[in-house]
């Protein structure tokens, strides 16, 4: 299995610098479509290279310094229902949206926390990220801000309940991402 | 836009006075996890490079000018396939509604948008799981479908 995996990443890095090369041949032979895809992937990587080696930088730390006891309590099946109010918290918080959110839900998944919780955050984390939302009622009004996170925090913390104790029954296990 | 290279570095040096080994595992594990989900970040990448061709006026001209019922389904459906950064989709939105577009298809859109990520499937499914992604995706879409209503019955769009 982790020989496969790493047989997958080598596709994708082959497949990758292709895709770069392609990219950069469309820029010199004057490849409209080439190109404006090219404009597309700068949009992109420079979000993931503003956000992605500083977020895993932060994830090892919190993974050695974070006890797991901590994180059962808070986030784990000891924790009421104060543990959706922190995963909303948190995912409020997370910097980068559902590219941070997805290993950090792993990590504390792996600590402790139960479905229940990892799934209100991740679906919290796009809908509330707090630069987002000021942005959004800033060009669509406070209002309409206002209704999609009034409406959806409550439908986020129910369907978290339904698929956690779907999970649950049916003994699922979420894969480990060392 | 380099904000949390400023809190990781910080954090690494409170860290490293604090305890310098535990530093240096922590970082060791941080590197690990993302040597390892590196090629399918890159996968994404080129995947999210070809989706942001459908151009704004694409989007535009599908989601102006439907009954409303159609453009609901359309903005649920573009949103989920589609992504884009907020830069990008806000100002959209903004558009849309200023051309007409009903508060209701423009939330269906923007909540799909950032809820159901058929593109991001490749990088949520190493870390949740091919289920657990699936299932919370239909959620997501269930969701936004809600919420895009409950925006139509509030803005007085859809008569209850």
């Amino acid at each position: 299995m982790a020989k496969n995996k790493k047989k997958i990443n080598r596709w994708n890095y082959l497949i990758f610098t292709v895709f770069v090369a392609f990219i950069i041949g469309s820029y010199f032979l004057n490849f409209d479509l080439g190109a404006r895809i090219g404009s597309n992937f700068m949009i992109f990587a420079r979000d993931m290279i503003s956000i992605l080696p500083p977020a895993f930088i932060l994830i090892g730390l919190f993974d050695v310094w974070v006890s797991r006891e901590s994180i059962e309590n808070n986030f784990g099946h000891t924790s009421g229902f104060k543990k959706y109010i922190y995963a909303i918290l948190l995912a409020a918080t997370t910097v980068g949206g559902t590219f941070v959110a997805f290993p950090v839900a792993n990590t504390l998944y792996h600590k402790g926390a139960n479905y229940s919780s990892i799934f209100t955050y991740v679906t919290a984390a796009s809908l509330v990220m707090i630069p987002m939302s000021i942005m959004e009622a800033s060009i669509l009004g406070i209002k309409f801000t206002a209704i999609r996170i009034g409406v959806s925090l409550p439908l986020v913390i129910i369907s978290s309940i339904i698929l956690g104790n779907f999970f649950t029954r049916i003994g699922y296990k979420i894969p480990k991402a060392e | 836009m380099y904000t949390l290279y400023y809190i990781a570095g910080i954090a690494v040096l409170i860290s490293f006075f604090a305890d310098r080994e535990k530093t240096i595992k922590g970082l060791k594990i941080g590197w690990k996890k993302f040597s390892k989900i590196l090629g399918t970040y890159l996968k994404l990448l080129i995947i999210l490079s070809f989706i942001l061709l459908i151009s704004d006026q694409f989007i535009i001209n599908y989601l102006g000018g439907q009954a409303p019922f159609v453009g609901l389904i359309m903005g649920l459906i573009i949103g989920s396939i589609t992504m884009m950064p907020g830069f990008i989709a806000y100002p959209l939105a903004g558009i849309l509604v200023s051309r007409g577009v009903n508060y209701m298809v423009v939330a269906a859109f923007i909540t799909t948008l950032m809820l159901v990520g058929v593109a991001t499937y490749p990088v949520e499914k190493e870390y949740f799981g091919i289920k657990a992604t699936i299932w919370r995706n239909i959620a997501g879409f269930i969701i936004s479908a809600l919420i895009a209503v409950a925006t139509g019955v509030l803005y007085g769009e859809v008569l209850v």
